[in-house]
């Protein structure tokens, strides 16, 4: 076989270009004796691009084999463009959350803003009508020069991709510390409703199908992201700007609308959208998951700019792309559709038999501005697998920490006044309210948003189910959580403990999980250190998903984050969708009304401060003993919970997690206005200090009316929950019996302030 | 009662309103297409929020020349109730079926958030009484209203603007961020001097249901309902 070309002007392969790809030495090997001769530039630009860590998964791929992803709701697992689960009556729910980390930091508004614009793809293509989305973001310290900056640049590329599309943004979290001053996390999460026996799949079927291009033209925008997202940020980070892309909410729009309209006519036997690695992996993953083959035609590609190369067309970013395996035959189907959209589509291929990826261009051609006639060459000719199942998978070495390095308890000084502590904390950056951030997302586009963004633990979303006997609504809860500093401080007890505040939110809010996907953020995979908490935190989620039964069913693996050595927390993001049987049975967060008793659920606290906002404030850094978490506990805590809300014995209902209790319980008051009277509940001895802001799990604060406390306490004892009555609704002070008492109106000012210092 | 809801390829709030008016409020309602001459036999037309044709250059721009265009303008010549929410508002203004602009909010910023808003004068959609507040949701870039002194007189003479942002108990804003985008005026809706077409920032669509905390908004469409004739 004849060595596929290289285009006018592109240099010969070599090690050097190599490197410059992203490829390292003994991989650059492995593609000489995989292919016995030199590949062409484009060849070795489309394999390096699947073979970096961001598409070919290859540092993580023997820790992600670990977790849990059956169960009988599971609809759909890990490997397809997103997961789902089963809400009943036929219907599913499709979700994923991936990372725009990387360019995000580089461009805030538009690296957010595609994040985002790529998450709705990726739902979509499912086949699923997306129904809310969430974000989970990092910035570095409050005070450092960029931070302003990128904050704002990030809330508006979130709020202006997801307004103008219509799906609501209905929550999220964002936590600031110093380790992400060089390296800000965007995860951005949807989900999305589908019938399951119309879900869609990324699969090149059916030998002699023509692929079908859909969508905007293509660019040298984000040409080797994918390669970007794979490699520590230096010094030159800010240079790589050309590695960014441009989202247009309006044109994803239309893509959105004449994709569930195409899906409908089934008239395709496949789609996947242009996302990371563009065209190339669209095509090779549809061609890997169906066995098949495909030839692109690059002359067919429709395009924006002049003089685009095989390389450039294959490798760019270019947004709100979709390519589509129609069923021979059915074109006119899909081109009627898009003009009715106004969306340009264009056949560029055909499924082939040959297990290849080929793909051919004529040097000179240029339909752009029609230099030249078409006379293809080809300058791609490789093997799926060889782009697929035989990229390099690592099992890289780890290194533990010493025992003991940080594990020494510390509880810092008792302060003077706990009132005035409480009044600061809830007041900071890191536990405030969130509303200047959330009121720039519209989170109630599409009338399904029935616990909005503050008001309870997790977002409450109605969904429309609409099929042939009408259409059903449904109640799914959504939320998404980690704390990097627990995950330092104990990577496997830390993750583990994402994922139980993660369910714990959902069960508060009265839905029961259903499912979880994950996007895990850390630093560079080759230091062992780093190593040893990816594989540590991917155990400590399979534990508790297993014990909470959340399955994975999708999600992403995002590595090299690090800025001049210095690497990120450790954040594996987790997300969980659940659903409420009943939408009477939803809870908020706030006290409601006067007299009611408030009741303590779960582990009585050991005044364990390690990792705690209250203690990083106070020390200076992510110290002290990890809190731990006893998952069984949590597993019963998470049981009562549900039964309780199924028994809608509950009037309100908060999880105790950042900030501690009486963050939570300051929290609950704020929310209408209520206060409480309270002591403290039963505990280890510890000092009052550290049992007002320990992070310990497996605690949740709740509301019931007098007369229904004795069925709470019984159900609460059948699950060997501990449940404590501390006190009342009362007055319109926090008070918190021989420890503080403070206005409430005071906690809500200084909450209501907490990012001022940041966005104003 | 029969409602056309049009619909731009940007429009993203007209299921919003096509829910609220058919399965809510009980009427026959149906999309009208941006591509359509014909709104079909309506009795109200409903302009929906959203970013009409992605809204790049100036919110409803380019939506003020549309195929359907001719067909609204001729159904509000007639008399015919026409509501625009929030794009639907920016829209109307750039028909010229209603007087002066949206421009971007005064702190620059979307913003998502219940608000107060009182009624001024009565209309079609408005026959809740003068000085009844309501709270209903905004969700928007653009919504500051501007029109000149003289327009302003005008609108006030002609008792042309239905509601004006207010506070919690119904008082004028005073510069606070009760008037939360800066419209002159603190006008949060608007009708034509005809008072059958009626533009409004806030989304009475969006605020019909107990099950979304709050069913303000439907005062508006039964108010409709009455005006047409329907129990």
């Amino acid at each position: 076989m004849s060595r596929p070309a290289n285009f006018p002007g592109e240099p010969d392969s070599s090690p050097e270009i190599a490197r410059e790809f992203g490829l390292a030495e003994e991989e650059w090997d492995r593609v000489l004796t995989t292919l016995s001769r030199l590949p062409s530039y484009a060849e070795l630009g489309v394999i390096s691009v699947m073979w970096s860590e961001h598409c070919s998964y290859k540092s993580s791929r023997v820790h992600l084999a670990r977790l849990p992803t059956t169960g009988p709701q599971v609809v759909q697992g890990p490997g397809e463009n997103a997961g789902a689960v089963d809400i009943g009556d036929g219907f599913c729910a499709v979700f994923k959350m991936e990372s725009h980390n990387h360019p995000s930091y580089i461009e805030p508004y538009q690296g957010a803003a595609t994040g985002v614009g790529g998450i709705l793809r990726d739902v979509f293509t499912m086949g699923a009508r997306p129904v809310a989305s969430l974000n989970s973001l990092r910035f570095g310290r409050p005070d450092h020069p960029k931070t302003p900056q990128l904050v704002k640049g990030v809330v508006a590329g979130i709020g202006g991709y997801g307004n103008c599309i219509g799906v609501p943004t209905v929550g999220g979290e964002v936590q600031f510390d110093p380790s992400y001053d060089g390296n800000i996390l965007v995860n951005a999460f949807t989900v999305g409703i589908a019938k399951t026996e119309d879900l869609f799949f990324g699969v090149a079927e059916g030998i002699g199908n023509p692929i079908i291009y859909v969508g905007a033209k293509t660019g040298r925008d984000g040409i080797h992201g994918a390669t970007m997202a794979s490699a520590e940020f230096g010094e030159e980070t800010e240079s790589k700007l050309p590695t960014v892309q441009v989202g247009d909410p309006f044109m994803e729009k239309l893509l959105l609308e004449a994709c569930l309209e195409i899906f409908a006519t089934d008239c395709l036997s496949g789609v996947q959208d242009m996302g990371a690695a563009g065209l190339t992996s669209s095509s090779v993953e549809m061609a890997d998951r169906a066995g098949n083959g495909i030839e692109l035609d690059l002359d067919a590609i429709p395009r924006r700019t002049k003089a685009l190369s095989p390389y450039e067309m294959l490798l760019s970013e270019s947004q709100e792309r979709m390519l589509m395996v129609a069923k021979a035959g059915r074109e006119r189907e899909v081109f009627d559709i898009c003009a009715k959209w106004d969306l340009d589509a264009s056949i560029v291929g055909r499924v082939t038999d040959t297990g290849r990826f080929v793909c051919k261009a004529t040097p000179g051609y240029d339909p752009f501005d029609g230099t030249g006639k078409p006379d293809p060459i080809v300058v791609v000719d490789l093997p799926v697998d060889l782009l697929t199942n035989a990229a390099p998978k690592y099992d890289r070495p780890q290194q533990g920490r010493d025992e003991g390095a940080t594990l020494f308890a510390m509880t810092g000084d008792a302060p003077e006044d706990l009132g005035a502590e409480l009044v600061r904390l809830i007041g900071s950056p890191n536990i405030g309210s969130r509303s200047w951030i959330w009121r720039q997302y519209d989170h109630i586009v599409g009338n399904g948003t029935v616990i909005r963004p503050g008001d309870g633990d997790a977002a409450v979303i109605r969904a429309f189910c609409e099929d042939a006997t009408g259409t059903r609504e449904k109640f799914l809860a959504v939320s998404v959580d980690c704390n990097g500093r627990h995950v330092e401080l104990d990577p496997y007890g830390g993750a583990a403990m994402a994922v139980a505040e993660c369910t714990r939110n959902i069960v508060c809010v009265g839905a029961k999980p259903l499912g979880l996907t994950d996007c895990l953020n850390f630093g560079n995979p080759e230091v062992p250190e780093q190593m040893w908490r990816f594989s540590q935190a991917i155990d400590g989620l399979a534990a508790a998903c297993s014990a909470l039964g959340a399955p994975v069913v999708s999600g992403n693996v995002s590595l090299y984050n690090e800025t001049d050595r210095k690497a990120i927390l450790p954040t594996p993001t987790v997300a969980v969708v659940g659903q409420l049987e009943d939408p009477d049975h939803r809870l908020g967060l706030g006290f409601l009304s006067e007299g009611d008793v408030i009741a303590h659920l779960g582990r009585p606290s050991r005044g364990v401060l390690g990792g705690s906002e209250w203690l990083v404030q106070h020390s200076g850094s992510v110290s002290g003993a990890p809190v731990g978490i006893d998952l069984a506990a949590e597993a019963e805590l998470q049981h009562a919970m549900l039964n309780l809300v199924r028994r809608k014995l509950l009037r309100s209902a908060h999880d105790i997690s950042d900030g501690g209790f009486a963050v939570a319980l300051a929290e609950a008051c704020i929310a209408h206005g209520r206060g409480a009277q309270v002591s403290l509940p039963s505990s280890e001895d510890a000092p009052a200090h550290a049992l007002l802001f320990s992070e310990e799990p497996t605690r949740i604060l709740v509301s019931v009316s007098p007369s229904k406390v004795g069925e709470v306490g019984d159900i609460c004892e059948r699950y060997g929950v501990p449940f404590e009555k501390i006190g009342t609704v009362a007055g319109q002070t926090v008070a918190i019996e021989g420890v503080c008492k403070v206005p409430v109106e005071e906690l809500a000012e200084s909450h209501a302030s907490a990012l001022d210092a940041i966005v104003s | 009662m029969r409602v056309a809801v049009l619909q731009f390829p940007g429009s993203n709030a007209d299921w919003d309103a096509l829910h609220a008016v058919r399965d809510v409020v009980g009427a026959d309602a149906w999309y009208a297409f941006h591509k359509n001459t014909s709104l079909g036999d309506a009795d109200a037309v409903v302009i929906p929020g959203g970013f009409s044709y992605g809204d790049y250059l100036r919110a409803g721009a380019i939506a003020g020349f549309s195929p359907i265009d001719n067909a609204v303008r001729e159904f509000a010549g007639r008399g015919g109730p026409v509501l625009g929410i929030c794009n639907g508002f920016q829209i109307l203004t750039e028909m010229g079926l209603l007087p002066g602009a949206l421009t971007r909010n005064a702190h620059l910023r979307f913003e998502c958030r219940d608000i107060y808003l009182r009624v001024e004068n009565e209309g079609p959609f408005t026959d809740m009484g003068k000085g009844k507040v309501l709270r209903l949701p905004i969700a928007h870039a653009d919504g500051r209203y501007h029109t000149t002194d003289e327009g302003l007189a005008d609108l006030e003479r002609e008792g042309q603007i239905a509601f004006r942002y207010c506070t919690h108990g119904g008082a004028e804003p005073n510069g606070s961020d009760a008037n939360p985008n800066g419209s002159v005026g603190d006008i949060a809706g608007l009708y034509n001097r005809e008072k059958n077409v009626l533009g409004m920032m806030p989304h009475p669509e969006r605020a019909s249901e107990a099950i979304l905390g709050n069913d303000d908004g439907l005062t508006l469409f039964k108010s409709l309902r009455r005006h047409l004739g329907f129990a």
